[in-house]
């Protein structure tokens, strides 16, 4: 018979007052987030009165989850950046040239002289003279070759030699590879990061997907183009000697140097050796600055070992150039006028303010171990993102109030019970949102105003079945309980198989496909709550207050 | 009072010309497959790969102004079109750019959405993009593998739990009826080239839920009725379940569509295709769960011995304490 254990009776309430309880920040979104922001600004060690007053705007003690806005509701940037993970491969294969001729050299005897080939990026040729005596060579490179650790590659080696008649090929390992694809990935996700923190803008979203790819998703940011100046740019800087300066790209360099264009000099082209003396991992700070003759500059200060060796460099070189280079463009080519023992220096080049605080801040962060491509980016104006949320409010409460309405004038009291479920399952939803702080996006608003309407479906099935048994059951009471009862499976499977669908959609979607994927799969766990057990109570208490001999549904 | 979509008996035969609807769903569902194949859906740049530039200005949109100024560019296909809201204020008026994917690029080039907007602006000052998106041709033919992916799943899924829940009849029943949804929602999206993205295939997807709700009950009822009446013929028992279920699937049926039809007509037009889609997805998911799903059952025949229902009680939540 209708019965319902007080301890379940509690249970409901309180799921359902929780779930209010959760969602209440939400209609008060802008004083909520000021507050919370507040709070963290505080927490951070800073504290104005100003500040305490914005946090004191929500009172601590309720929750304070909000759920957030998706770009195409709140407006920013998105961007899909493939790491390229390749270029690191081919500065791995220079790093190993000199271990290579450091082990060959004493074996010259045997192995006659030894001599680097150009080759593809990714791999070295070293020519000897004396092919007949090449596996002792290949014995002494794959000396060098250094276990790795790695769940399926254990055993394997970071490289493979090989011989090619008279030349030995080393490439690296296809485990190595791999191990170091992940590694790039991991890396750039993380300078990624320290980019987008130092510039510091609210809530970005910045994620790894699939092998080789970062999303990065920055709430009110103006334009994608703003967002990749920030993070696009490798930014590896490298103090190199250098050879000659020249006006042609095409000159031959000589092994071991290279050409490089200047980077504001149009025409001008600097041989600088490939080797650098220092490089940007060894700075330890850099900040924007000035020169003597007040135009925009970036000071910098290395760590102990650069500090060292860019002291040792300018002590023996006093009175030749020196280049700066940066991803591949020469900035500047001072001439060393005196040694440098202390470790910090200035970049001048025509910065403007702008620029040379931006190449502060990527230098601070570190250079990006591969260059990223982007694959796919979209900016949504906050003024469209507005116009979307008033759309979307508009149409919800159009469609709520409708579906209120018509529930009511189909089920009479019934339908108001059905709707008093149904307001608490929409809160419920937003309560769910805030707490595992996902995201809403137009498509997920979409699918509450779905679940408003599919939600009473329930209801409806349990209604419907209730009048069945009316005309066949003994008495009301008996009736209502065979309406749940039978009603159950209908409700269950139903929902069930449109969850599957909400799960997969979860699971293979992004972006605003993923928001409706959340709010559709919540609306549907909430509705079967609300629908299996608030409306039962509802009608189980009004039940045992009047003990009606003939119910109307 | 109450307001009744349906009388409280009703007693309709959905089965006196049931070859000749699933006919007509066969016909509807060659003529949408054939559409097409023919015209083609109009993907959005998920799919293709582009570029698609929102603007905004204050004076009326005249294509062949923004046409003349874009053309120069040698970006080659370049679609223009003016786009329409009730919400709009008076002195918004809002157009659509996309161009397509340039060659050999797997990457964005920035230049060239910068030469589109300074082209822009140079005929219209006060021009503004309120949205730019653009998708590599490589994450594009991703995101068809997936979309395709994730219908293909869902679809998966369902059938496999319609035939552990019922019979295999039923699951056969109920695909035939999400192909002939999802097929007919694709023919509409190409006969009228309303553009198809990443967000259609979510509303896809969301049909094939809804119509399965539909669908699942109906094959619920029909269940419980192969047990109570052992000896009525199948075509009775799929009348009698419909007629018992009828009044609860129009209350849902207009219950959705009544939330739909409010965001399709004050949701923006951002959604509008989305809506659309799933508007459309109701009405077919609707007629599809009697005319396809339970006529594909009729053709099939079920098995008529429910009487040890022991064999499936693993499957059933009849002891679940509600």
């Amino acid at each position: 018979m209708l019965h319902f254990d007080l301890w379940k009776r509690v249970l409901i309430w309180a799921l359902c007052g929780v779930g209010l309880l959760l969602a209440l920040p939400n209609t008060f979104y802008t004083r909520v987030e000021q507050s919370n922001d507040a709070r963290s600004v505080i927490e951070s060690g800073m504290t104005t009165p100003e500040l305490e007053a914005q946090a004191a705007k929500w009172p601590g003690f309720l929750p304070s989850s909000l759920v957030n806005l998706g770009l195409d509701l709140r407006g920013g940037a998105h961007l899909l950046a493939e790491v390229q993970v390749a270029d690191v491969y081919e500065s791995r294969m220079q790093a190993m040239w000199p271990e290579i001729r450091d082990v060959l050299r004493p074996e010259r005897a045997t192995i006659g002289t030894i001599r680097l080939q150009p080759s593809a990026p990714n791999a070295l040729r070293i020519r000897i003279s004396k092919p007949e005596n090449m596996d002792r060579a290949l014995e002494l490179v794959r000396g060098l070759s250094r276990p790795i650790q790695s769940l399926s590659g254990t055993g394997s080696s970071d490289i493979t030699v090989r011989g090619d008649s008279s030349d030995i090929i080393v490439t690296l390992s296809d485990a190595e590879k791999l191990a170091s694809d992940d590694r790039t990935v991991k890396q750039a996700l993380e300078i990624v990061r320290r980019r987008i923190d130092e510039v510091g803008t609210r809530e970005p979203t910045i994620q790894r997907q699939g092998t080789d790819r970062i999303l990065i998703q920055v709430p009110g940011i103006g334009s994608a183009a703003e967002l990749k100046a920030i993070i696009g740019t490798t930014a590896q800087l490298t103090f190199r000697p250098v050879v000659g300066r020249g006006s042609s790209a095409d000159d031959n360099p000589g092994l071991g140097n290279e050409i490089l264009p200047s980077l504001d000099q149009e025409g001008v082209f600097y041989t600088v050796e490939t080797a650098p003396v220092v490089t940007g991992d060894e700075l330890v700070d850099a900040q924007p600055s000035f020169d003597q003759n007040g135009r925009p500059a970036v000071s910098f200060r290395f760590d102990t070992t650069g500090a060292r060796k860019f002291g040792d460099y300018t002590r023996d070189n006093i009175g030749s150039p020196f280049a700066i280079v940066l991803d591949d463009e020469v900035i500047s080519a001072p001439v060393i006028q005196s040694y440098i023992p202390g470790g910090s220096g200035i970049i001048t080049g025509n910065f403007s303010v702008e620029e040379s605080t931006n190449l502060a801040v990527l230098l601070r962060a570190g250079a990006l171990p591969a260059g990223l491509e982007f694959l796919e980016e979209r900016t949504i104006g906050p003024e469209l993102g507005a116009d979307s949320i008033e759309a979307g409010k508009v149409a919800t409460g159009v469609a709520f109030a409708g579906v209120l309405v018509f529930m009511f004038l189909s089920y009479g009291l019934f339908g108001l019970f059905a709707n008093i479920a149904l307001i608490l399952n929409i809160a419920m939803i937003f309560g769910m949102l805030s707490l595992i702080g996902a995201t809403l996006t137009l498509p997920g608003i979409a699918g509450i105003v779905l679940t408003v309407g599919m939600a009473v479906d329930a209801n409806v099935l349990i209604f419907e079945r209730i009048r069945e048994e009316l005309k066949t059951a003994k008495g009301p009471a008996r009736a209502i309980d065979l309406g749940y009862e039978k009603a159950l499976s209908a409700i269950l499977d139903a929902n069930i198989t449109t969850f599957i669908t909400a799960v997969i959609l979860f699971a293979i979607g992004s972006g605003p496909v993923r928001g409706f994927a959340i709010t559709l799969g919540l609306g549907l766990l909430t509705s079967v709550f609300t629908a299996i057990y608030v409306t039962r109570l509802l009608i189980v208490m009004w039940f045992e207050r009047r003990r009606p001999k003939t119910i109307e549904v | 009072m109450r307001l009744r979509l349906v009388p409280e008996q009703t007693s309709f035969d959905f089965f006196s010309r049931w070859k000749l609807w699933l006919g007509l769903s066969a016909v509807l569902m060659l003529v949408a497959f054939g559409s097409f194949m023919v015209r083609g859906l109009s993907y959005g740049i998920d799919f293709r790969g582009g570029t698609t530039i929102r603007t905004e200005s204050t004076t009326a949109v005249d294509i062949g102004v923004y046409r003349d100024a874009i053309t120069p560019l040698g970006l080659g296909d370049v679609v223009i079109s003016e786009v329409f809201d009730p919400g709009f204020r008076d002195d918004q008026h809002v157009a659509m750019v996309r161009i397509q994917a340039q060659d050999e690029q797997e990457s964005i080039n920035a230049d060239t959405i910068q030469s589109v907007e300074v082209a822009l602006q140079s005929v219209l000052p006060d021009i503004k993009f309120v949205s730019v998106e653009s998708v590599g041709p490589k994450v594009s033919g991703e995101l068809v593998q997936t979309a395709v992916l994730a219908v293909v799943l869902a679809i998966g899924a369902v059938l496999i739990y319609i035939w552990l829940r019922f019979e295999w009849q039923f699951a056969l029943g109920a695909v035939v009826a999400l192909v002939h949804d999802v097929l007919l929602t694709i023919g509409i999206f190409s006969e009228l080239q309303i553009k198809f993205d990443l967000a259609i295939i979510a509303a896809l997807l969301t049909i094939v839920g809804y119509s399965l709700n539909d669908t699942v009950v109906v094959f619920d009822r029909v269940r419980e009725n192969l047990r109570k009446y052992k000896k009525m013929p199948l075509k009775d028992i799929l009348n009698l379940s419909i007629n018992e279920t009828l009044s609860r699937t129009l209350m849902t049926s207009v219950t959705t569509l009544l939330a739909l039809i409010a965001l399709f007509v004050l949701g923006g037009d951002v959604i509008r295709g989305f809506v659309f889609a799933m508007i459309w997805g109701v009405i077919v998911g609707t007629y599809s769960s009697i005319f396809v799903a339970s006529a594909i059952l009729l053709y099939l025949g079920v098995k008529r011995d429910w009487s040890k229902p022991d064999n499936t009680t693993g499957n059933q939540f009849a002891n679940v304490d509600a």
